[in-house]
């Protein structure tokens, strides 16, 4: 599990059956202390999040789980929108 | 899912015999404004995205959750060609 900002939307008319309806979201993967990190990847939104705000989101094949599909190539969803994150070390 | 812009095609007659009749795109990871990046990899295409397209790869074992690459040697599947960005902050 990773976290990420929000940071846009990709519209696709065109994709695999099993994705309609389901929103893909543009996510920048962060540090824990909120720093970019890496480039910008597409992850599938069950959850609503909105842009600009932090989210926690799960890669691999676990991400179709979110989906009530049974099957769709996805690798990336966002799984929580976080409040706040204590850093203990 | 990673952006990415179709570059090329790959032929290969001698392969795995399951992957017969699947495309081969080449494709390059692009930045949000489309520009090329230096990496790429080579997905099969499952909803015929042309050369020049913008579009969506799944990589790793999610690339296997499609119709076209169910139970085969694939670890990576264009599954969305892209019309639009909405980019908000960066």
């Amino acid at each position: 599990m990773f976290i990420a900002k929000v940071i846009g939307t990709v519209w696709a008319t065109v994709k695999d059956q099993n994705l309609r309806g389901y929103k893909l979201q543009i996510i920048q993967p962060l540090t824990s202390k909120g720093d970019k990190f890496g480039s910008p990847i597409i992850a599938a939104d069950t959850i609503g999040a909105g842009p600009g705000e932090v989210v926690m989101y799960i890669t691999a094949r676990e991400a179709v789980i979110p989906l009530d599909v049974k099957e769709a190539p996805v690798d990336a969803s966002i799984v929580g929108i976080i409040e706040k994150i204590d850093i203990g070390l | 899912m990673i952006l990415g812009k179709v570059v090329g095609t790959v032929w290969a007659t001698r392969k795995d015999e399951s992957l017969t009749g699947l495309k081969f795109q080449i494709v390059k990871h692009v930045d949000l404004e489309y520009n090329l990046k230096d990496n790429f990899l080579i997905a099969v295409d499952s909803v015929g995205a042309g050369v020049g397209e913008i579009v969506l790869v799944a990589t790793g074992s999610s690339a296997r959750l499609t119709a076209v690459t169910k139970n085969k040697p694939v670890d990576a599947v264009i599954m969305a060609i892209v019309d639009k960005l909405d980019v908000v902050s960066d």
